[in-house]
């Protein structure tokens, strides 16, 4: 077991390695000196000579490098460029609030995808079976986004029921109307990953009724509660690992919908940095991002074993 | 002894009789037929085909000037007379410019996908067939942009170079290189252990007539089944990096850019509004229905 | 096939036999001291530096015209010698010689020549032949390799599938999916021809095949050989058809040599215990005469680590602490000079309890080895 650990581990240090190779580039492929994409247009003479120097640009690229690798672990993440101020005092706030969104919108694809598998999986009538295949492939399909604005168009334009975008006034509790804002992106979020695990679900369903001693069970005359324990059994493996890898997406993925609904996020974030040029900004919330999403790979990964024996062997 | 083993010299019969007329077809004759006659994908070729049909003849069929803009009809909802699927905020006609819009999302779907499966089976049979160092050094490569989220890494490579249509190529090109080289090297280092390909280098046949000749006709049907799923996701990305400000510049029309500008008037004109996502929409459940039957038809047993 | 081993103890093969090639014939391929380690892959951080040792000395020579057998169980290094010898693989080490031509090297025989000389006949499977190729295009690939024209190729293709029995009107535009197994197997053949070859590698060539079908590829094979003047090595674990088939026999265990010598010599006066007993358990044509135990006791060891000194010595009946201690080198024993075993009973003064004294009669010690 700590074998597996640590070859997963000594997997995953390149691939850090190499995302933050990857994120150190990006202000490098900005168009022209690098010096011109991170200076704000109007700055003053000693503002420049001041970012100069924070950024050693006089040096070589691979000196450049370390560097930025050594402050990045060391917690500094640069300096933004608009705000002037550190690129983590931007990011922790907005890492929270799409936080709280991607574990709403898990949770609701949670019971929304097992219980619309389960659905599924136990009708498995041909209609029901074409029901779901057509919603599937419309789910992959569908720009998110564009949903996003439809619900809004509908729950918070034409039914006024729900706030359109932004997020709660802050208040001393987490109450009811945190959640009111939060309802129709993490709605929004939740719809992939709800068809992913649905799809999922219903297919081990169908698989663990087929099984042998599934039918054995019930050739015994056991309750079906018996059997939905094995079906959950032998499902939550695979869910896990989708909920791990979803979650992920979701916080890295999250730019386009919280821009529509002008969710304070890390998607919002970028969105402005983009909309400014800001890259220090840009680059340490991709950074960070991506470092989360290999993480969250990796525990999942870890998990998997424990979860099904048949992986133990790995 | 062992020379009297009673092995009979039986005449050889052909199995298949040489009598009847045999019409002679090969493996992409075949999953064109298949494809054919499958109704959801000829649905879907018909409105892909009417719909890069309309972005090309866009100045011949659209009834409207795309860009002249009138304060007077600004946000004129879908039916009315004159704007079929009503005006913009600007008071442009819808019609017009969602066909004009045609042109640029799909070719912002289309091209990076073309010259992802380009880059990615090169490099994904190259990696599969020589194996070793090469792979690694490949792979690891396709590893790291593996480990992003497709969305964050399109953005952020788009956010980097700047807005504009190129930038979105190539940020979309490289999203996707990643995946079709996994594929093409999964499937490549399957064809490559086989003794057919064995029975070839034996001849003494180079390494790329090799590829060309035996791994190619092989790997190719598998990477472009996948190269095909991904079309509707390409669409959909280059759609949203629209919808940030990262393609066109506003006068032009693009579906994404539309919603973007759109957005403001959402409260005014709802139905409007997300008019350019249904485009993006149909563009993209035909492109995944239609990759699902290519997948099929191209599922020949051989 | 009916009790031979009791028989021939009794009567050696008469001399008359054409099983004594190697003497009389110019070698057309030479093999010395062949060796193939593959290094293992996995073990962490790339350091685990485990190989297995496929192929560890392999020594011998095909005489023109002849067929030498290899058997052996799966995993003894057979088919890896056939790769080996065409190049497929590099050796680590060793000598080919190829009609007193070094291959390889720097003025040794290139890959293009050999691969013109030697052609290499894969087991019939799906595997064996391209999906996407008709049978023309298969067989005429090799040829367009070589630099010649698409037109020439394909009469070239036409002329060696109808060579195997494969009318080109019928087969050169067919998939190998529309193909039975015999006659997939007999494209295979044409393929191996087209570049007219002097000498043919059969790997397991019929191993797959249904008897009656086997048996006509065989014959087609013993055809095509006498015709073109075409030397086999034909490697095969079905004991049965390498007798119907070979001239001389060579008997591989754990990637080494243990036994060759003339067919009738080796299956009637077997010298290794692990000839022996594969001789003993092979299917015999007669149902009532067949054995059901397996070959040999025990499973076969690691190639990874496999045992010191003679490699059998963890399965046979017979082994001593000399066994473990020195391996046995190869010497001929017996009346027949060409009929050679690795196996300290056999070597006088090799120190086993069953090895005949120095100098003892000849004709004892092939029978001396216990039974």
């Amino acid at each position: 077991m700590l074998w597996y650990v640590l070859r997963r581990l000594v997997y995953i240090l390149p691939i850090l390695f190499g995302v933050s190779l990857v994120c150190f580039s990006l202000l490098h492929l900005a168009p022209g000196d690098p010096m011109t994409a991170v200076m704000p247009e109007f700055g003053s003479e000693e503002l420049i000579e001041q970012i100069k120097r924070s950024y050693g640009f006089d040096q070589p690229l691979p000196v450049q490098y370390f560097r930025w690798l050594l402050a990045v672990l060391s917690g500094d993440l640069g300096t933004s460029i608009v705000q002037d101020r550190p690129v983590w005092n931007e990011l922790a706030p907005a890492l929270v609030n799409t936080f709280q969104l991607a574990v709403f919108g898990v949770a609701i694809s949670l019971v929304a995808g097992i219980g619309l598998g389960l659905l599924a999986g136990y009708t498995r009538r041909l209609v029901a079976d074409r029901a779901i295949t057509t919603t599937a492939i419309v789910g992959v399909s569908v720009p998110h986004y564009w949903v996003g604005l439809v619900l809004i168009a509908i729950f918070a334009v034409s039914l006024g029921w729900l706030p359109a975008m932004g997020k709660a006034p802050p208040s001393d509790a987490f109450g009811f109307d945190d959640v009111r804002y939060m309802i129709l992106p993490a709605i929004t979020l939740a719809l992939i990953p709800t068809g992913i695990i649905a799809r999922s679900v219903r297919a081990t369903v169908i698989d663990v009724r087929k099984h042998e001693f599934v039918q054995t069970l019930h050739a015994n005359g056991l309750p079906q509660r018996r059997i939905f324990l094995h079906v959950v059994k032998n499902a939550s493996p695979t869910v896990l690992a989708i909920i791990g890898i979803q979650l992920g997406h979701l916080v890295g993925g999250s730019i386009l919908v919280e821009t529509v609904f002008a969710w304070p996020g890390t998607g919002y974030l970028l969105n402005n940095a983009i909309a400014t040029r800001d890259l220090p900004l840009l680059q340490g919330t991709i950074l960070v991002l991506a470092t989360f999403f290999v993480l969250l790979n990796f525990l999942v990964d870890l998990a998997q074993p424990f979860l099904d024996p048949r992986m133990k062997r790995h | 002894m062992a020379r009297r083993t009673t092995y009979v010299d039986e005449t050889l019969t052909p199995q298949i009789a040489g009598g009847r007329t045999r019409i002679q077809r090969t493996y992409w004759q075949a999953a064109r037929r298949r494809l054919v006659r499958d109704p959801v994908s000829m649905g879907c070729i018909s409105i892909l085909s009417l719909m890069v049909a309309a972005a090309i003849f866009a100045p011949w069929i659209t009834p409207h000037d795309p860009y002249v803009t009138s304060i007077v009809n600004r946000l004129k909802p879908v039916g009315t007379p004159g704007y079929l699927l009503g005006t913009d905020e600007l008071g442009r006609d819808m019609l017009t410019r969602l066909i004009y819009g045609g042109r640029i999302s799909l070719l912002m779907g289309l091209l990076p996908i073309a010259v992802a499966t380009l880059f990615g089976s090169v490099l994904g049979v190259v990696a599969g067939y020589f194996g070793g160092k090469t792979n690694m050094i490949i792979m690891r490569v396709a590893d790291v942009f593996f480990a992003f989220p497709s969305v964050l890494l399109a953005v952020g490579l788009a956010g980097a170079l700047g807005a504009g249509v190129v930038n979105v190529l190539i940020s979309l090109s490289l999203v996707f290189i990643p995946p079709i080289t996994r594929v093409a090297e999964a499937a490549t280092t399957q064809i490559r252990t086989q003794d057919f390909v064995e029975a070839a280098r034996a001849t003494g046949a180079s390494a790329p007539r090799i590829i060309i000749g035996h791994v190619m006709t092989n790997v190719s049907s598998p990477i472009l089944t996948y190269a095909s799923s991904l079309i509707g996701l390409s669409i959909v990305l280059a759609s949203g990096l629209s919808f940030l400000g990262l393609g066109m510049s506003p006068p032009l029309a693009d579906w994404g850019l539309m919603l973007n500008t759109l957005r403001q008037s959402i409260y005014l004109a709802p139905v409007n509004a997300v008019l350019p996502g249904v485009m993006i929409l149909i563009a993209s459940v035909c492109f995944n229905l239609l990759s699902d039957g290519l997948r099929t038809a191209m599922d020949v047993k051989p | 096939m009916k009790g031979e081993i009791a028989i021939q103890r009794e009567h050696p093969t008469p001399a008359s036999e054409p099983v004594d090639t190697l003497s009389a014939t110019r070698p057309f391929l030479r093999v010395q001291g062949l060796k193939k380690y593959f290094r293992l892959r996995g073990g962490s951080f790339g350091l685990a530096g485990a190989y297995v040792q496929a192929v560890d000395g392999v020594s011998f020579v095909v005489a023109t015209g002849e067929t030498l057998g290899v058997v052996g169980e799966s995993g003894c290094g057979k088919s890896t010698t056939a790769r080996l010898l065409m190049r497929l693989i590099e050796p680590d080490e060793g000598q080919i010689t190829l009609q007193d031509r070094n291959v390889g090297g720097h003025n040794g025989m290139s890959l293009r020549t050999l691969r013109r000389q030697v052609q290499l006949v894969f087991q019939d499977s799906y595997a064996s032949l391209n999906p996407r190729h008709t049978m023309a295009e298969e067989v005429g690939f090799g040829l367009i390799a070589q630099g010649i024209k698409r037109a020439e190729a394909r009469r070239r293709a036409n002329e060696v599938l109808e060579l195997v029995g494969l009318e080109p009107a019928i087969f050169a535009d067919r998939y190998p999916h529309e193909l039975s197994g015999g006659q997939r197997q007999r494209v295979n053949v044409a393929r191996a021809l087209a570049l007219s070859p002097q000498l043919l590698l059969l790997d397991e060539a019929v191993s797959s095949l249904d008897k009656s079908v086997e048996a006509q590829v065989l014959n087609l094979l013993i055809e095509i050989k006498n015709r073109l003047n075409l030397t086999y090595v034909f490697i095969s674990h079905d004991l049965n058809v390498v007798r119907f088939i070979s001239d001389r026999v060579l008997v591989m265990y754990l990637g080494k040599v243990v036994e060759t010598g003339p067919v009738e010599k080796v299956y009637t006066a077997p010298g290794h215990p692990y000839t022996r007993a594969l001789i003993a358990s092979r299917l015999s044509m007669d149902p009532s005469r067949r054995v059901e135990a397996a070959p040999v006791a025990g499973d076969l060891p690691s190639p990874i680590n496999p045992p010191s000194g003679c490699r059998f010595r963890t399965r046979c009946p017979f082994a001593e602490s000399v066994c473990s201690l020195r391996e046995p080198p190869l010497e001929a024993f017996g009346d027949d000079p060409a009929h050679s075993a690795a196996c300290h009973a056999l070597i006088p003064g090799s120190g086993h309890s069953r090895a005949p004294a120095p100098g003892g009669e000849p004709s004892t010690r092939a029978n001396g080895a216990p039974k």
